[in-house]
């Protein structure tokens, strides 16, 4: 295990709900596998299955950002989803700042629930439309046991905290907001169990640009203030970069690369990263792309590919990427500088010709 | 057109022209003014970006151009030219025969846009029997050809394919086959790519890209994304609550922005910024197009406001190659626009 950034330890060490110590990652994910079946015929049989999330390992320090990147279908709302515990799992662990969740012993869901919020894309169809917005927020703790003047106060306290003026906004209908001043609303809810590990799953797509920026700064400014650590699911590479620690690059249910977010921009080392990375926009007519980095569609995940899932989109693909899936190694290895990839290319002796040897 | 000249007249003259176009929603309660003085014109074989949030009015201004807006609640005013058509003259009659063969429009959502209960190919060709006539086959045919051009791997399957078994990308593709299916002149694009993911985007705008070219098509491309704009355009014009604030050539605009509005759109992108620093985000929110404030409409917001900013609409500054911003601030200098910082000419 390496040393823990000074930065993240001092952040952890002020938490009173700190339990595993600032070197104890927020969060670990062991092996998490979702098939979802498909039924068909007279008798509904399992015809066949979806592999949404399939083997996907990872960790989350305290007090970072892990960004979460891919194309849509690469299972990562599903991921999001499996943490919340708001779709079982079939396989893996989920661990919560050292103790398991669900099961015998481990951290009941009611608590999970505390300490895990979610904020979702769809800044209107996730807030109830019969609801002031003041009761959406005070609801969960309401739910949670608390006395209804102090959910209320709790709610006002924090749409001041959201730059929302509880006054003015505290008695409005969702469909009487705007798109970000509704995300912001949701922002607040997210927080109102003073929950530590926030995910954000496209949390700022449907914005305008000008309203995204006060989003993320917004969400810059909660982490800080609330000691939170965010997972930040998003298509948009640009945004990525700018609010992540980590980045955690997914391709049709698996994790491709993981690493620090400079060297993911700056030295990719899977083929789909780099693709991936291509596909940004620039700014400057005068640079523009004539052939389409990656071709086509991901291919199902109902039969991904044998070996290597990205080997028919991969202009490097070889034998061997046929045959052998690549691993991804060490990806529960505690440390927040390793960068890897599961690629037969970065792996020596693995049979691929541009492999070191 | 039989000699040299009538020809000549007609490729320096705009195909769509629009003039002071204004569109207001008039309802009991309130009159929403969505568009407010919009004057354009875009050649063949041109596309134009039109940048801006939600409620700038760019989708507004481009279903003006095909009047699908419901007639009876919407008061348009000023002159659309579509090649020879005066639109806001035509008949409906006429205008139905119009829409899909002279100009066509895609739409933002694909799945939205087509019909979940029929086929791909129907639908295509539906759009060719209605418009051009021929038997059920040869519609048939023409309809496996589009989904060629738009480069849909194999199309002879997809054409049976109902709408919920393509992806995202495809059936984008499918409805940008129906809108070039009667191989218009114009085609209106509201945010084709927006709902698309970014290697699938990619595609699609270097598919429009090369297929305007090939088939000599003028094009507006509405989007609230600049990189796209940079990728497709060949002007800009920046839309803020119903008026262009800076029109010109792509790269003037995106890479010399005079507009405060520009500007900012372009800081508080948070492309290649500084993870240490807040983004540089536009306070505020766009004005409520029910009570338009008498002066610069971004006055509100803008961090170099100066008093007469709050007087009057500011005036059009033009430079060369056409590059306009609606400011006070804005000036010229050696032919370019200049932004004058220190706002001397705007006392």
């Amino acid at each position: 295990m390496s040393e823990t950034p000074a930065s993240l330890r001092r952040l952890a060490a002020q938490d009173p709900r700190d339990r595993g110590g600032p070197a104890q990652p927020m969060l670990i994910v062991q092996g998490l596998r979702k098939y979802f079946p498909i039924r068909a015929g007279l008798l509904n049989r399992r015809v066949a299955e979806v592999k949404a999330v399939d083997d996907v390992s990872f960790f989350v320090m305290k007090g970072e950002t892990l960004g979460i990147v891919g194309e849509s279908g690469c299972g990562k709302s599903t991921l999001a989803r499996l943490l919340m515990h708001l779709t079982p799992k079939d396989e893996g662990a989920v661990i919560l700042d050292g103790e398991a969740v669900g099961g015998a012993g481990g951290v009941p869901l009611d608590g999970l629930r505390r300490s895990l919020q979610m904020v979702f894309q769809d800044s209107s169809s996730s807030l109830n439309p019969r609801l002031p917005i003041e009761q959406s927020i005070a609801y969960g703790p309401r739910v949670q046991g608390a006395r209804p003047k102090a959910a209320r106060a709790r709610a006002r306290a924090l749409m001041e905290k959201v730059g929302l003026n509880p006054t003015l906004f505290g008695p409005r209908y969702p469909h009487e907001m705007s798109g970000g001043q509704k995300q912001r609303v949701n922002i607040a809810r997210a927080l109102s169990l003073d929950p530590r590990l926030l995910i954000l799953d496209e949390a700022v797509s449907a914005l305008d640009k000008s309203v995204e920026a006060q989003v993320l700064n917004l969400l810059s400014d909660l982490k800080k203030q609330f000691n939170l650590t965010y997972i930040f699911i998003s298509h948009d590479l640009h945004v990525v970069r700018y609010i992540s620690d980590r980045v955690m690059v997914m391709y049709l249910g698996q994790v491709v690369e993981i690493g620090p977010s400079e060297s993911i921009y700056e030295a990719p080392k899977h083929p789909y990263t780099r693709a991936l990375l291509a596909c940004r926009l620039t700014m400057d007519p005068r640079e523009r792309v004539d052939a389409a980095p990656l071709a086509g569609d991901p291919p199902s995940p109902v039969r991904p590919p044998p070996g290597c899932r990205f080997h028919t989109r991969c202009a490097f693909a070889e034998d061997v990427c046929k045959r052998v899936a690549p691993r991804l190694d060490g990806a529960l290895e505690l440390s927040a500088e390793s960068h890897l990839a599961a690629c037969h290319m970065d792996k020596a002796g693995s049979g691929h010709s541009r492999a070191m040897h | 057109m039989n000699d040299m000249t009538s020809i000549d007249v007609a490729a320096a003259e705009p195909f769509l022209s629009v003039e002071d176009l204004r569109v207001r929603f008039v309802s009991r309660e309130a009159t929403v003014r969505a568009v407010n003085g919009v004057s354009f014109g875009l050649r063949r074989g041109q596309v134009l970006c039109v940048i801006g949030e939600s409620g700038s009015g760019k989708s507004v201004m481009m279903r003006s151009l095909l009047r699908l807006h419901p007639k009876k609640r919407t008061v348009i005013e000023g002159r659309i030219r579509v090649g020879e058509h005066d639109i806001g003259a035509l008949s409906d009659r006429s205008m139905i025969r119009l829409r899909g063969a002279l100009m066509s429009m895609v739409f933002q959502e694909p799945m939205t846009a087509l019909d979940p209960l029929y086929t791909v190919g129907d639908q295509i060709a539906e759009t060719v029997l209605r418009h051009e006539g021929g038997s059920r086959k040869q519609a048939f045919e023409r309809a496996l050809e589009l989904l060629d051009l738009v480069r849909v791997p194999s199309p002879e399957r997809r054409l049976k394919a109902f709408p919920h078994e393509l992806s995202g990308g495809l059936r984008q593709r499918a409805v940008i086959a129906m809108a070039l299916s009667c191989r218009p002149s114009l085609l209106l694009a509201d945010e084709p790519t927006t709902a698309l993911d970014a290697s699938v985007q990619i595609q699609v705008l270097v598919l429009l890209r090369k297929l305007q070219r090939e088939l000599g098509m003028s094009m507006i491309f509405v989007t609230h994304d600049l990189g796209v704009a940079a990728q497709i355009a060949d002007q800009v014009a920046v839309m803020y609550a119903g008026r262009i604030v800076e029109y010109g050539e792509a790269a003037d605009v995106l890479l010399n922005p005079q507009h405060p509005y520009t500007r900012a759109m372009l800081a508080a992108t948070a492309k290649d910024q500084d993870r240490s620093r807040p983004l540089e985000a536009i306070g505020g929110a766009p004005p409520d197009l029910r009570h338009l404030p008498d002066g610069c409409s971004f006055a509100a917001r803008c961090k170099y406001v100066v008093a007469p900013c709050q007087v009057g609409a500011p005036p059009e500054v033009v430079a060369a190659r056409g590059h306009m911003a609606r400011c006070v601030r804005a000036a010229v200098a050696a032919g370019d626009l200049a932004f004058d910082e220190a706002g001397v000419t705007a006392r």
